[in-house]
């Protein structure tokens, strides 16, 4: 009896003794993330609900509502709605041409699929700007692809400051994003089912539609996740590629901090976008998700 | 029978094409940038003979080396410090129990889920702050240093996210059995945990030299006069339109990727199966 709380006892203490001590590991890096990361979330928070002066600075502590109703407004609306169609479209896109191309790597022979593997992670990790940019030296009107078109005989190609232009730049962008998980899922897949239900007289569109295609549900998932988000927020690829007549969401929060200098309806901005991300992710989460 | 094999065969063909198609479409657009970034004419698409003048002139201009030795300094300071933060976070997640561990899961993944946009007003606002707050002792501006602090905060999350994934593969028993043989907890650290984790902490820092060698919108949000980094300067410069200078800089840091790919890759084959994507 004696022995069984003594040894409940030290147990007790030794995990409170290996709570100090993972307090102790993780302290520094912690306090590093909660003063220059979860600071500067309040401090945006808090902004969003102050006022601006006529010269643009702005002023803590006359508190409203008023950046939360711009927000609000159909203007914002207007982009938000244009964001989000564009989003949708790139992942839509990345989907139809990604999920056949991760299917087929992943049916190759181990060797083969090592290779065109390396040849997907070479974009992946090359520089976002680069890759950007090469999409608009190809599209600009005394571009390659323009110049060909007229040595064909044809009309000087102008897509670039179109939507169109920023769709293209934005699959080419995050295509990588959705190729990764959709060829990890169908990697870690069982094809043994897909046999058995070919032994079953199963036809090969009906075991893709009844076998494949839901067991790689979690990559599908992952990879529209990974590809919306960016989309979503983009500021980069839309500056580059698009006009003046194509303004998202992220060159809109931009122009509120570098040229309008509206601070507080900036903030409100950057912090609905953000509350729209986080519910995405928790569905991505709750839908199965484990990797980011 | 041989219906299905023939509808098998078709829908292979189709396959391979959409994969040939995919690949032409990620690799044209480098492969002609690359080619026309040795034209010698001053008009980007139209070429005349081949040339390294443009390189030339790039070693010559004192903003685009200004530039690049900030990239250098700023992305070596952010790698450095945000792979032992990011360790020393995922190893507190994975290896320890303690209170709030819940919330700090959040503040871990929080960095990567919101957009890169949100990350810079919230630097630009929480330095200005910062540096009006300290202006009544010392003066502070923007530049390399609010640059590295925020790469650091940024990459920590994903320095974390990379080892969390190789921890969390290693077996435990291997930790318990130095600890049975009386090592203490530094040493089971520094002689069996660390150098297993190793592949997932090099791995860390090459995706934290690459988010600091790659951003453009935080940093610019964040740097002062004369700290310009060299993505945030390409990026002012394509803004205003192409040219064979920009062309020129824009194949070296294209190759400079390539190789930490062929590094990033190189070490994976060696600790064996190892995360092939960044999970």
């Amino acid at each position: 009896m004696v022995s069984e709380t003594a040894t409940a006892e030290l147990e007790a203490r030794a995990e409170r003794a290996e709570s100090r001590r993972g307090v102790l590991v993780g302290a520094p890096p912690f306090a590093y993330l909660i003063l220059f990361f979860a600071l500067p979330l309040v401090i945006v928070v808090v902004y969003s609900f102050a006022s601006r002066s006529s010269t643009g600075a702005t002023i803590l502590g006359e508190w409203n509502l008023d950046s939360w109703l711009r927000v609000f407004s159909p203007q914002v609306a207007e982009i938000a709605w244009r964001s989000f169609w564009l989003a949708t479209t790139t992942t839509f896109f990345c989907l139809v041409f990604g999920y056949p191309f991760a299917y087929w790597i992943a049916t190759r022979s181990p060797r083969a699929r090592a290779l065109l593997l390396v040849l997907v992670m070479i974009p992946f990790w090359s520089n976002f700007l680069v890759r950007t940019y090469a999409i608009r030296f190809l599209m600009g009107v005394e571009g390659p692809v323009s110049v060909i078109s007229q040595a064909l005989g044809g009309e000087p190609v102008r897509v670039l400051f179109t939507n169109t232009a920023v769709l293209v730049g934005m699959i080419y962008g995050y295509i990588p994003f959705m190729i990764l998980p959709l060829y990890a899922a169908l990697e870690r897949m069982d094809w043994g089912l897909v046999e058995a239900a070919r032994d079953l007289y199963a036809g090969g569109w009906t075991a893709f539609r009844k076998i494949t295609f839901p067991l790689s549900m979690p990559g599908v998932v992952a990879g529209s996740v990974l590809v919306f988000i960016p989309s979503l927020g983009a500021y980069v690829i839309p500056a580059i590629l698009g006009g003046s007549n194509t303004v998202l969401l992220g060159d809109y929060i931009v122009s509120q901090f570098l040229a309008a200098r509206n601070w507080p309806f900036g903030s409100a901005l950057s912090t609905a976008v953000m509350i729209v991300m986080l519910a995405a992710t928790i569905f991505y989460f709750r839908r199965g998700g484990r990797t980011l | 029978m041989s219906e299905s094999t023939a509808a098998g065969r078709w829908s292979d063909r189709m396959l391979g094409a959409n994969g040939w198609l995919v690949y032409l479409f990620l690799y044209v657009p480098i492969f002609v940038l690359i080619v026309f970034s040795f034209n010698d004419n001053q008009r980007v698409a139209v070429w005349t003979e081949f040339s390294f003048r443009w390189y030339g002139e790039m070693l010559q201009n004192d903003a685009v080396l200004r530039a690049l030795r900030n990239t250098l300094i700023v992305a070596a300071v952010a790698t450095a410090a945000s792979t032992v933060l990011g360790t020393m976070a995922a190893l507190a997640m994975e290896r320890y129990r303690f209170r709030g561990q819940r919330g700090a899961d959040g503040l871990l993944y929080l960095p990567i889920i919101i957009p890169d946009v949100t990350m810079a007003v919230m630097m630009l606002l929480f330095f200005a702050q910062a540096i009006n707050i300290a202006s009544h002792v010392v003066r502070l501006n923007f530049g390399l240093g609010t640059i590295s602090l925020a790469h650091i905060a940024f990459n920590i999350a994903y320095v974390a996210v990379v080892v969390r994934a190789r921890l969390a593969q290693m077996e435990p028993q291997l930790e318990e059995a130095a600890a049975d043989l009386y090592a203490s907890r530094w040493q089971t650290f520094r002689r069996v945990t660390l150098p297993l984790i190793m592949p997932g902490v090099a791995g860390g820092a090459l995706l934290a030299l690459t988010l600091s060698l790659d951003d453009v919108v935080v940093t610019s949000f964040v740097s002062g006069p004369g700290s310009t980094t060299l993505p945030v300067y390409v990026f002012g410069l394509v803004r205003r339109g192409v040219t064979p200078l920009i062309n020129a800089v824009s194949v070296v840091m294209l190759v400079a990727s390539i190789v930490l790919v062929g590094v990033s890759l190189g070490l994976q084959r060696r600790s064996g199966k190892g995360s092939i994507l960044i999970e």
